[in-house]
């Protein structure tokens, strides 16, 4: 494995490109009356494996690289990618990207100076021979995953673990003069097990990684079995699920992952694109109450190795920590370099997208409530009749009705202030300006995800993470059969 | 969108890797390589918003070591690039395990002569880019001029592109195909006392002259939001529901995945096993059909060269066969039906093409007619379903049916249930069925679920 250097020389060595040669790209990209231009430059190798029915069985090693050509003028966006980056290209795209803008503009020269400063942040500093280590190593540690998930019970009956091994190297240039580079890694084990006993069959999975080196998986914490026992608890716990009620009732979420209420509920309303718009069922309550005083709620792109963080956004914009609603009042939207400047505010580092195939938009990062006062036991027994759900698969929301909906993976009945029976799958329903209002206890037990989230808009998926103290809300519909 | 002067072939480029592999040492390997071009222009409130133009080139290389094999791909086409990365997979290959069931598909199942599956008019893509905008606006505006309630708009979408799919492999099979797709979509935006309600309408073909007007397209997804404005969740009970056919596709898919064959090796399907068995109701007919003429997903052969056919997945309510590629064929002693897919960087699976519940004889409106009381359901959301027991819980939004009208909209419900037994509850299936897009059915009645609510 080989040191790899610094993004912006891996770049111009790679393509034969130069600064002048990009000056010249976004001076055309300008030719018209132009707010704005950039340049998005991409590297990204993902190294994937897997394993099924005990044995690494498949391999793969994908390599994608490009440039996208970004020209906003007012609130049009012209965008134009191509994978092969010469200069050519560069112009041919550049020229596309114009067309938004109509009115022939002055020549525009733009001066990539070097800018030497340093990185505002430097949250994942991993060697690509930190991450990447050899084949042998990687298939050694998914056949343990298979015997440590199998070991934990004989109805085990399959294991699916894989990994994949991401990393991204990008460099931005843009009209005001900047030239950012960031090199990205991003590391996930997934194990998802079958068991079967009588006929009856369940599957669960987990995992996590984040912006880290193999070790955080084989360390002294072996996260990876940790990863593959938690899959085959759930999956044996299962077995002995009840229906779930349905209707309306008191629910208890527990700390972590469950977190995506929150990414659904009030995340994506806060967006500032739909803000802008007047598309979101927030948009008109910044400043107004919107959660109960217990809950204040931060989107923050700036935790160490975090899988939702970032140096810089993907627009080159320093992340940062954000705060949306504090003591239950509204107090800020994410944004990125366009809806900023439409909405006169400044950029917040949430500008993301998925590949040098698709332009930024306002985007998570890592999204959790900061913990209360509460102990999450006394929470429980507060509840006499209730749900509570410690897993969850994904979730969706309707950004202008603001309905919203998560999917319990594993939850229990609450009766008389204990822990009962486990139930089958349910999704919970909610309204997200109204359903943190509800939120009548908050524990002191605030826990990030493990970091496997993936969120979706408008067909771009980009990694994040989320994160909740054991909260209780009075009164959601839960999707049970049980009526 | 005219090919550089100059550019190789596709199935050239595939060809070449192929011999280059095998010279790098891979007993067998087959490469798929992938050039598109697109373009979509998005128009809001009678602007232009976004302009996007894309181009890609992407190639995909299987190798096998004996019964060991990996897959790669890239995007770097230069001769010695490739040569670098076919050494670079067959070493890929050679570190993991031997898999007995892995290997290049039936060769007497490959794709022969196949007759034009009329995937390709280009008529339409050298559209000016100011004409690109007028399809996109005339949408939004006929949309926005239903109502005055219709205040606001996420925009209208009018893309358009092509793409050129090469495949060949060192059983000898080399082939290739060219699409376009044409699709215009509008998502307006209503307002009735601060309360706002979104919804969208659209429609997607191989030919620009087959895409419904704008206008029409338009007027729908105006109906489609207005009939939201005043929605409310009703109390929890159990109920007859009623899926409109975009919800009723959603049903339809989640049997697609059901009978693919890594859900089924992998044991991880709740139809595993039931190959023969009545499923479903005997109103229920699901069809796999890889050669419809103009489909949005057809393709004369699959991700492995295999011929693509028509297949009855579910006949009168009987599971009568299963959608395989050539690896979940060998591990389940059955034959492929044609129905690998792979994206170029990964291993082929098993996955539907234009997968559709067969038409009934009713009409949407007599089968809300038949229900005293229920929910019409037009929108779903979340991912509640569980594919390994079937069980079933999603957020729902719709219209009320009561004595077999619909009245008030709702919304904030849940419904839930288990798939099989939805299936065999289906009462009624309806005559609209229209291929829209690659998984689709008709309007579809179930006896009862049970809806959350307040």
């Amino acid at each position: 494995m080989t040191q790899t250097p610094p993004p912006q020389t891996f770049f111009f060595d790679r393509f034969g490109l130069d600064a002048r040669a990009l000056e010249s790209t976004l001076g055309s990209a300008l030719a018209r009356r132009a707010d704005f231009a950039d340049l998005y430059f991409e590297f990204r190798t993902v190294q994937g494996m897997s394993l099924e029915e005990g044995s690494v069985k498949k391999t793969t090693h994908s390599v994608s690289q490009g440039v996208g050509v970004r020209v906003l003028a007012g609130d049009k966006t012209g965008y134009a990618y191509s994978d092969e980056v010469t200069v050519e290209r560069l112009q041919v795209a550049a020229e596309h990207a114009r067309q938004i803008a109509s009115a022939p503009g002055a020549s525009t020269s733009v001066d990539l100076r070097r800018n030497t400063a340093a990185q505002p942040h430097a949250l994942y500093p991993v060697e690509s021979a930190q991450i990447a280590r050899p084949l042998p190593e990687r298939v050694a540690l998914l056949e343990r995953v298979d015997r440590e998930a199998r070991a934990y019970d004989p109805r085990i009956t399959n294991v699916m673990a894989s990994f994949a091994i991401e990393e991204k190297i990008v460099l931005i240039a843009n009209s005001a003069g900047e030239l950012i580079a960031d090199r990205q890694p991003l590391l996930r084990l997934q194990v998802a097990c079958i068991a079967e006993d009588g006929g009856k069959r369940h599957s669960a999975s987990a995992g996590g990684g984040g912006r880290v080196a193999f070790d955080f998986l084989v360390d002294d914490e072996e996260r990876a079995l940790k990863f593959a026992r938690e899959a085959a608890r759930q999956a044996i716990v299962a077995f002995d699920a009840v229906d779930t009620p349905a209707g309306q009732m008191t629910v208890v979420l527990g700390p972590g992952w469950p977190g995506v209420l929150l990414h659904e509920a009030v995340g994506h309303g806060l967006e500032g694109d739909f803000n802008r718009k007047g598309t979101s069922a927030f948009a008109k309550l910044m400043g107004e109450r919107v959660a109960s005083e217990l809950c204040t709620v931060v989107d923050d792109g700036t935790i160490p190795s975090r899988r939702g963080s970032l140096n810089v956004d993907d627009e080159g914009v320093p992340t940062r920590r954000n705060v949306l609603i504090e003591k239950g009042r509204l107090t800020g939207y994410l944004q990125d370099r366009l809806n900023a400047r439409l909405m006169g505010v400044e950029p917040t580092g949430n500008g993301r997208r998925e590949s040098f195939m698709h332009y930024p938009m306002p985007r998570m990062t890592n999204t959790f409530m900061l913990a209360g006062e509460d102990d999450p036991e006394d929470i429980i027994r507060s509840v006499d009749r209730g749900l509570y759900a410690v897993s969850f698969g994904g979730g969706q929301v309707d950004i202008t009705n603001g309905k919203f909906v998560f999917s319990a993976s594993e939850a229990y009945l609450i009766e008389g202030g204990r822990i009962g029976a486990p139930v089958k799958d349910a999704t919970l329903i909610g309204n997200g300006p109204d359903v943190l209002t509800r939120i009548s206890r908050v524990g002191g037990d605030l826990k990030l995800d493990e970091g496997i989230g993936v969120c979706g808009k408008d067909g771009q998926s980009v990694p994040v993470g989320v994160g909740l103290p054991t909260i209780r809300i009075d009164g959601l519909t839960v999707g049970g059969t049980r009526a | 969108m005219s090919r550089p002067a100059g550019a190789i072939d596709p199935l050239e480029v595939a060809e070449r890797v192929v011999e280059r592999a095998l010279r790098a040492g891979a007993t067998a390997c087959d490469a798929v390589v992938v050039e598109a071009e697109s373009s979509s222009t998005t128009v809001r409130l009678g602007e232009v918003e976004t302009v996007k133009l894309s181009r890609e080139r992407r190639l995909g290389l299987r190798c096998f070591a004996g019964e060991a094999s990996a897959v790669a791909s890239t995007a770097d086409f230069d001769a010695a690039a490739i040569d670098a990365f076919a050494r670079q997979v067959v070493e890929l290959a050679r570190a993991v395990a031997p898999d007995p069931f892995s290997g290049l598909p039936d060769p007497a199942l490959l794709a022969g002569d196949w007759p034009d599956l009329e995937l390709y008019d280009p008529t339409g893509l050298e559209m000016p880019p100011e004409d690109r905008v007028a399809r996109a606006k005339s949408c939004e505006a006929a949309a926005l001029a239903c109502d005055p309630r219709l205040v606001n708009s996420e925009g209208a979408d009018f893309a358009l592109g092509s793409a050129w799919v090469a495949y060949a492999s060192s059983a000898g099979f080399a082939g290739q195909y060219r699409s376009t797709s044409y699709s215009l979509s509008v998502a307006p935006v209503a307002n009735e006392g601060g309360a706002m309600q979104r919804d969208y309408w659209y429609d997607a073909a191989r030919s620009l002259s087959r895409l419904a007007d704008p206008e029409t397209i338009g007027r729908t997804a105006a109906a489609r939001t207005l009939r939201r404005l005043g929605a409310r969740p009703v109390p929890t009970q159990q109920v007859p529901i009623v899926f409109d056919p975009q919800t009723a596709a959603s049903l339809v898919g989640h049997l697609a995945g059901a009978v693919c064959g890594g859900a089924l090796y992998r044991r991880a399907s709740f139809l595993l096993g039931k190959l023969g068995d009545e499923i479903a109701s005997p109103l229920f007919t699901v069809i796999d059909d890889g050669r419809m003429p103009r489909g949005l997903a057809s393709r004369p052969f699959d991700a492995e060269g295999t011929a693509t056919r028509r297949t009855v997945v579910v006949e009168r309510g009987v599971l009568r066969s299963y959608l395989l590629d050539g690896y979940a064929a060998r591990k389940l002693a059955m034959a492929s039906t044609g129905s690998a897919a792979r994206s170029v960087g990964d291993v082929p699976s098993a996955s539907p093409t234009n997968f559709h519940l067969a038409a009934g004889e009713h009409s949407p409106e007599r089968i809300v007619a038949s229900v005293q009381r229920g929910l019409y359901v037009t929108g779903l959301s979340g991912f509640g379903v569980n594919s390994v027991t079937g069980d079933y819980s999603r957020g729902a939004s719709g219209l009320w049916i009561e004595n077999g009208e619909l009245t008030h909209p709702v919304e904030e419900v849940t419904i839930a249930g288990n798939l099989l037994e939805m299936y065999r509850d289906v009462e009624m299936v309806g005559n609209d069925l229209l291929f829209r897009s690659s998984i689709v059915a008709p309007t579809l009645k179930i006896r009862q679920m049970t809806l959350a609510g307040r």
